[in-house]
């Protein structure tokens, strides 16, 4: 059941519910093969672009290219972009092997192909067994996969998924994202994947876009955009981002970042000018001393998380989180106290404000 | 729930101190449900019992047998009634299904303006009993009605749309096709956009994306309307009756009993086909739907997918619901027309116009309009307490057998009122009046009672709807606090109640089937069998329009009061929520 792999291009692609833009010039090059996740706070535009991949919602401007061939302007029956819908969408009416067999009828083929064709989808998803339940017999994880062997078994150029894993429960959708990446990999399919849980996309995409209200943030490898976020939005809704907010200053030939509050940082490298530096709550480390590179807080609260202990600190400008792996036997900062927070800027991310 | 003893001041009483086995401690809860059950065996299960033991009954000897049933499949014109009366239920589903289906699919898949006149046309036809529309149809689309006469200057040809069974079926479908329409739509628009992009993302489109999927998820609701329309049908006396169609089962039953008399065996045995029918319809739609609740929207999901129509669809879609509402509207427009008429008789409109059939009915009718108001007035008020009384238990209390109070009272639904009457004629012709030897068969308090069990279901369907709205916490707050059912729980009902009250109140007022039976002196009779009485002769159908007007307008009238009351009750409570 391998494909030709194929690459989708996006160009400038514009799209409108009545009044409201819901996307805003997206330009993408997705590579053939490549697991390519969308994420994005609800309403951020993820879904729609998605769909209209698909070629589902109001016909969108610009363009969009599966394996070169523009598809902007055709029905969804005509696209051959397999979509594995959020709710599953299983046709209550008709049995799992129906369901599978779905796409391969309306294909007009002889029924003596569909049945080993199906057996095969359902052998890949593991599910052979279940071939002859109903889908209200099934749980929410048999449904998740019969939706994925429904899907696959057409054999489309490109897998979209919708949040395939929102409705599954915690512990299922740890294993279900591995299958996923897994059969994903089986089959070489280029996918894409829709989701707001950034742990999602960081474990599973090869690369992601991140966006809000429409507009592509920032595209790359989970490790570049949790690194080196290009603005705030991206900093923040990866991870948990302490910002800093002030300028870069050049003095002499050392630079350094000033705080609005004017707590004084070194640097090593920046742009002068106003912006915003991006602490992970692991780049600080709670010590005793004053430094050229600390800044003077108090503990507020702290929580301990198994692992490491969360502490938040009262600076002069802001609240800090700083996470400490916790060792056996190291004693814990109480709150209330005074420390000093010592921060290593070659990890830190300067990002324009 | 417990049960507070009312003896809790002072030590045990006489009452408490007996043993429980033999004086079982009743709660004034428990004493309503026994009345209840006992007034629901009595005035519904025993009569249908009655009737079908009867039938199985040697009129002579008073031996079980299956004779009666024998007689009656040798009799041609039984076999004929009895396949006519098959042929014009099957067809009314048929054409009832042509003219819904369109209106239906209108609304759900598309972005139509036109849409609030097709929710409209769900409910226009109900508000009109069939029999009352059935004359005014004649004149319109009978053999010299205003169509024909038209249609036959233009091209010579006459068109039987009211000949014999024709007329029934024409009637009866523009009457019963909203029950297809409200069913058929909601589950349309129950079904989840996935489903049907799911659908298209495999490669299917248009009318086979339709076949495969849309109409199979439909399926159940559509069952549900047509299975409903079938038994409606089958069962209705007054729209043959009115129409002269002797030859069908619901009128057979009604003739042998009103002319022969009630132990002729041949209205019993009608009866018992009757009975049998409802029950096959109802169980063989159960059979269909079981397992197959296909309502898949979620979260955030919503219906179907709309679309714009095109310039010339959107001409069709018009043209289509133009042509249904002025079909609908025809026996409210020839209803009309009549009351006004001084003549109208071989001529596609009236000679002239006057008031004076206005005048006849007031002079004529008094009697029926007040015995009408008095009978539906009982009916409704017992409804709407055995309703309250029935939904309370079911729902807040852990009562015994409760869920079969329920379904005692829904049972009525699968009782045709032929049916019914028939049954209280025979139970209640050996009971006197009290304090009198006259039977309380031809006592007038027996077609209020008739009219009480016809329409507790749906009063019954009101009053459970409006106590599930109110919430348990509401009610425990006011138990911890000391007030009681009557002073909480009744008040928060008050609007899902006199809903209740108006619907039956009004349904009952236009009642035909069991009160034709029951009805034994002019002087006794309700508004819908005044209509009937007037019809019967030519120069009586003015008034007997006039008449059917005042029907139309008492329950258009009370159907448009409980839908006020309904929507006020749901926007109070939701203010109420948002706080």
């Amino acid at each position: 059941m391998t494909n030709q792999m194929v690459g989708i291009e996006i160009n400038d692609l514009h799209l409108s519910f009545g009044e409201t833009e819901v996307l805003t010039g997206v330009n993408l090059d997705i590579q053939p093969g490549e697991f390519f996740a969308f994420l994005g706070p609800s309403g951020s535009g993820k879904s729609t672009l998605l769909r209209s991949i698909a070629g589902f919602g109001p016909t969108p401007r610009g363009s969009i290219r599966i394996g070169g061939r523009d598809v902007v302007s055709l029905p969804p029956w005509k696209r051959n972009v397999g979509m594995v819908f959020q709710s599953y969408a299983l046709w209550p009416h008709m049995s799992v092997r129906d369901n599978v067999g779905f796409g391969l009828k309306e294909r007009k083929m002889p029924a003596s192909e569909i049945a080993p064709k199906v057996d095969a989808a359902l052998d890949l998803v593991g599910l052979s067994h279940l071939a002859d339940r109903m889908p209200n017999q099934l749980s929410g994880g048999q449904q998740q996969r019969i939706a994925l062997a429904r899907t696959v078994v057409v054999e489309p150029e490109v897998l979209l998924l919708d949040e395939p894993l929102s409705n599954l429960d915690a512990s299922l959708r740890v294993q279900m994202r591995r299958e996923l990446l897994a059969l994903q990999r089986k089959l070489g399919l280029t996918t894409i994947f829709v989701t707001h849980d950034q742990e999602e996309a960081n474990t599973t995409a090869d690369r992601m876009a991140v966006l809000d209200k429409g507009v592509i943030q920032q595209i790359g490898t989970p490790q570049v955009l949790y690194d080196t976020p290009e603005n705030l939005f991206v900093a923040e809704f990866l991870g948990t981002a302490n910002i800093l907010v002030g300028q870069v200053e050049s003095d002499g030939g050392a630079k350094r970042f000033r705080t609005s509050v004017g707590d004084v940082l070194p640097l090593s490298d920046g742009h002068e000018g106003a912006g915003s530096i991006v602490l992970r709550p692991q780049n600080m480390q709670i010590v005793d001393q004053a430094g050229a590179d600390t800044l003077p807080g108090t503990i507020l609260h702290r929580e301990f998380m198994g692992s490491q202990v969360r502490y938040i600190v009262r600076t002069s400008g802001t609240e800090m989180i700083v996470d400490q792996f916790h060792h056996v036997g190291h004693d814990w900062r109480d709150t209330g106290s005074n420390v000093h927070l010592k921060v290593n800027t070659n990890e830190a991310v300067i990002v324009a404000s | 729930m417990s049960n507070v003893s009312p003896h809790s001041n002072g030590g045990p009483s006489l009452l408490d101190r007996l043993p429980a086995s033999i004086f079982p401690r009743v709660s004034g809860l428990h004493a309503a449900a026994l009345i209840i059950a006992i007034l629901l065996i009595g005035l519904l299960i025993i009569p249908v019992l009655q009737v079908i033991y009867v039938a199985f009954l040697d009129p002579n000897t008073g031996a079980l047998t299956l004779q009666n049933f024998v007689d009656f499949f040798r009799t041609s014109l039984f076999r004929e009634s009895f396949w006519n009366s098959f042929y014009v239920s099957a067809m009314s589903v048929v054409f009832a299904t042509v003219i819904a289906l369109p209106l239906a699919y209108i609304t759900t898949r598309f972005n139509f303006a036109g849409s609030v006149v097709i929710q409209s046309l769900g409910f226009i036809p109900l508000i009109m009993p069939p029999f009352v529309g059935a004359v005014a149809m004649q004149l319109i689309f009978g053999r010299n009605g205003t169509l024909n006469l038209l249609i036959e200057e233009k091209f010579g040809i006459n068109i039987p749309f009211m000949e014999g069974l024709n007329g029934v079926i024409l009637v009866q479908s523009i009457h019963y096709f909203p029950f297809i329409l409200i069913n058929l739509s909601t589950s349309l628009r129950n079904i989840d956009r996935s489903m049907e992009e799911a659908a298209q993302n495999l490669g299917s489109q248009g009318m086979r994306l339709f076949r495969r999927i849309v109409f199979p998820l439909a399926m159940p609701g559509y069952v549900a309307g047509a299975a409903l329309v079938f038994i409606k049908v089958f069962d209705d006396l007054g729209t043959p009756l009115l129409l002269n169609v002797n030859n069908m089962l619901a009128p057979q039953a009604f003739l042998r009993i009103s002319s022969i008399g009630i132990s002729d065996p041949m209205g019993y045995v009608i009866s018992f086909i009757l009975v049998a029918f409802s029950i096959f319809s109802l169980w063989a739609s159960f059979l269909v739907m079981r397992g197959k609740d296909y309502s898949t929207v979620q979260k955030g999901g919503g219906g179907l997918s709309r679309r714009d129509l095109r310039t010339g669809e959107k001409i069709a879609a018009y043209a289509v619901v133009a042509f249904i509402l002025i079909l609908v509207l025809s026996p409210h427009i020839g209803l009309t027309l009549l009351s006004f008429a001084t003549i109208w008789s071989f001529a596609p409109l009236p000679d002239g116009f006057t008031l004076q059939n206005y005048v006849v009915m007031w002079e004529n009718s008094k009697q029926f309009i007040t015995n009408t108001v008095i009978y539906a007035g009982i009916a409704a008020v017992l409804d709407v307490i055995i309703g309250t009384a029935i939904a309370y238990i079911v729902i807040r209390t852990g009562i015994w057998g409760r869920k079969s109070l329920d379904y005692l009272a829904t049972a009525a639904l699968a009782v045709p009122g032929v049916v019914l009457g028939i049954g209280y004629l025979r139970v209640f012709h050996s009971i006197d009046i009290p304090f009198t030897d006259k039977p309380m068969a031809s006592w007038w308090v027996i077609i209020a009672l008739a009219l009480m069990i016809r329409r507790l279901p749906y009063a019954l369907r009101a009053c459970t709807a409006a106590l599930q709205q109110v919430s348990l916490a509401l009610e425990e707050a006011a138990e911890s606090l000391g007030a009681t059912i009557r002073r909480i729980v009744i008040p928060l009902m008050s609007g899902g109640i006199l809903a209740g009250f108006v619907t039956s109140f009004a349904t009952a007022a236009v009642e035909l089937s069991a009160t034709i039976m029951l009805v034994s002196s002019e002087s006794d009779a309700p508004l819908a069998y005044g209509i009937y009485l007037f019809m019967q002769t030519p120069s009586g159908r003015g008034a007997g329009a006039a008449l059917g007007v005042v029907a139309v307008i008492i329950v258009g009238l009370g159907t448009f009061l409980s839908q006020l009351m309904i929507e006020r009750d749901k926007k109070f409570k939701s203010t109420d929520q948002s706080h």
